[in-house]
């Protein structure tokens, strides 16, 4: 069997005194979506900042086609071809689509001290690039990216994302912010990162969701692993459970039924 | 007619309907004389000397920046070349390298600072206008007696710096024209201009993307000093004479032809042709109202209407160029 693109092993993550990861154990895999569940402050988001290079473990190891790497920094993490999608998409919503596409990659065209940035060129591939992602109402790579949908945005940030060379997607909560529809879209879009051979890293606090696209499930509280399962072990209701710690949510269900009825009745 | 939408797309749709209806209105209202008001120097030379410091701070606007230190390196840029070539007679070619390279310094100091610290740059050259103030005031008292410091330039600066066309039009006209070519070509044709774009709109996410954005704040706040000296340095061949004070007035000037021309404040929106126009329409409706039959003293009032009907059409159209809405639509 092929090493996982990405595994971290035994992470720990403390900020002084304050330990806010144990012992964090995941793995990775090319055409696979990893979907990390959790209620707000369970560590996702200092397990995405270790995963993307912004923080540097306090112990254990971050391997990478079996061999270990460090990253010191968000370009190395880049680099070695992981790429994070944040939940508003990362882009700059007054530039337009072309321009904003290759920030700090520009393709120009002339040569040297006369290198033009290649506008046309640029609107091009950014617009293919979308549309092979099944977007096809977006048509003219000028328009501001203020202008597209919140769905939209993010498949743009996951298309640039896909162009630029990435291995390993990280989808921070990327469908918190959106409708429905929206919603399914992007669900969509991840799906098809997926068959075109990227390991996904989900992270979200919608169970939904993440049944719709997930293969591998790990749920985080307070900031360990408590649950790790494949597609289909679990209901959503024991996942549900799971994330809110316990029983917990049954309970809260049934008192907010019955406060509805007595309202009702009342 | 594809033109025209993109017109009402683009940064300076809002500052191109400003023009024409500041015209309009001192011909019809006013009873300007076209004619006359056209080919009058009195606008032109004023909107050129802000004008070539306007491209600048209006690239540092978009890429979220803002230098004030301008209005005190006009007047130092004036008093460097005065210093060395009236006052100490060296070559000319001195004192502008040196007028020239003082603003390159205090440009990597504006710049250095606002980069290295945390501090708004609006405070940064708040303070570096005060204390190159201080310093310009102290140099033209101690070292040559007096604010206003004598310089007889050689016939070639002349020609090219502080030349009276048809007695007239400042030659400095031309170095905005071909400046605003430059700053054009760097701002909508190069990486360079796309780097200031994406620095504007999220500075954070433009690091990680691999932009330089410490070294592209750092060259912005070096061509915004430098070309205020620049200013100073053809106003001192051109009248052979220096002011310490002249610079102030420029700093409410400048901003306002930038923001007429459709930058955004917060930085990530404008262009180059919209700080152009901005600051032709901001000059017509300074210098154009004493073309008019209107009563001098109401200047402030049409100057203050004009610039809040522009803003309210810059933030109207902004919201335009969001719309999708293609053309099958």
């Amino acid at each position: 069997m092929t090493h996982p693109i990405l595994a971290l092993n035994h992470i720990n993550k403390s900020f002084g005194p304050i330990d806010v990861l144990h012992d964090i154990s995941l793995t990775v895999r090319a055409g696979e979506v990893l979907c990390l569940l959790g209620d707000n402050g369970a560590g996702k988001s200092t397990l995405i900042k270790i995963l993307s290079g912004v923080h540097i473990p306090t112990s254990g190891t971050i391997e990478m086609d079996g061999a270990p790497v460090s990253f010191q920094s968000p370009r190395d993490a880049s680099g070695r071809g992981i790429a994070t999608v944040h939940q508003f998409g990362g882009t700059f919503p007054l530039m337009s689509i072309g321009r904003s596409f290759f920030v700090g990659a520009e393709p120009t065209k002339g040569w040297g001290p006369f290198k033009i940035f290649d506008r046309k060129k640029a609107n091009e591939i950014a617009i293919k690039s979308i549309r092979d992602f099944g977007i096809t109402r977006i048509d003219d790579g000028e328009r501001l990216v203020g202008g597209l949908s919140g769905g939209e945005r993010q498949s743009l940030a996951i298309a640039r994302a896909v162009y630029f060379g990435a291995r390993v997607l990280i989808l921070d909560e990327p469908t918190a912010a959106l409708g429905i529809k929206q919603a399914a879209h992007v669900l969509r879009i991840v799906n098809q990162a997926k068959k075109k051979g990227l390991a996904v890293v989900f992270i979200t606090h919608q169970v939904t969701h993440a049944m719709a696209v997930g293969d591998h499930f790990a749920v985080l509280i307070r900031g360990s692993i408590a649950a790790d399962f494949k597609k289909g072990d679990k209901t959503r209701e024991e996942i549900t459970d799971l994330m809110a710690g316990g029983s917990a949510m049954a309970e809260l269900e049934a008192e907010i039924e019955s406060d509805a009825h007595h309202a009702h009745v009342a | 007619m594809v033109l025209i939408r993109n017109l009402f797309r683009s940064p300076a749709a809002a500052s191109v309907l400003s023009l024409v209806a500041t015209v309009a209105f001192y011909v019809l209202v006013g009873r300007a004389d076209v004619l006359a008001l056209v080919s009058a120097a009195s606008w032109l030379n004023f909107a050129a000397n802000l004008g070539i410091v306007a491209l600048p701070v209006g690239l540092l606007m978009v890429a979220g920046e803002i230098d004030i230190s301008f209005g005190a390196m006009i007047p130092a840029g004036a008093i460097t070349t005065a210093l060395l070539s009236g006052t100490y007679g060296l070559p000319i070619e001195i004192g502008m390298l040196g007028a020239l390279s003082l603003g390159v310094i205090v440009g990597l100091v504006n710049g250095i600072l606002s980069t290295s610290t945390k501090v708004p740059s609006l405070l940064i050259t708040l303070g570096t206008l005060t204390v190159m103030q201080g310093i310009v005031l102290w140099a033209a008292m101690h070292l040559a007696g007096n604010a206003s410091i004598p310089l007889q330039a050689p016939a070639w600066a002349k020609f090219l710096f502080g030349q009276l066309i048809n007695n007239s039009h400042q030659v400095i006209i031309a170095w905005w024209i071909i400046l605003v070519g430059v700053f054009g070509l760097l701002l909508h044709k190069t990486s360079f201009g796309n780097w200031i774009y994406a620095m504007g709109g999220d500075k954070t996410s433009a690091r990680n993307a691999g932009v330089p954005t410490e070294r592209v704040t750092i060259m912005l706040f070096v061509f915004s000093a430098v070309s205020a000296c620049f200013v100073g340095m053809c106003g001192a061949i051109l009248f052979n004479t220096t002011q310490v004070s002249g610079g102030m007035s420029y700093i409410f000037n400048v901003i306002a032809s930038i923001v007429v021309g459709g930058v955004l404040l917060s930085g990530g929106f404008g262009s180059v042709m919209g700080i152009f126009i901005g600051t032709l329409t901001f000059s017509i409706v300074n210098k154009g109202i004493s073309f008019t039959k209107i009563n001098p003293n109401w200047a402030n009032l049409v100057i203050g209407v004009v610039l809040v009907l522009a803003m309210v059409m810059n933030e109207y159209f902004r919201k335009r160029a969001f719309h999708y809405g293609s053309a099958s639509k």
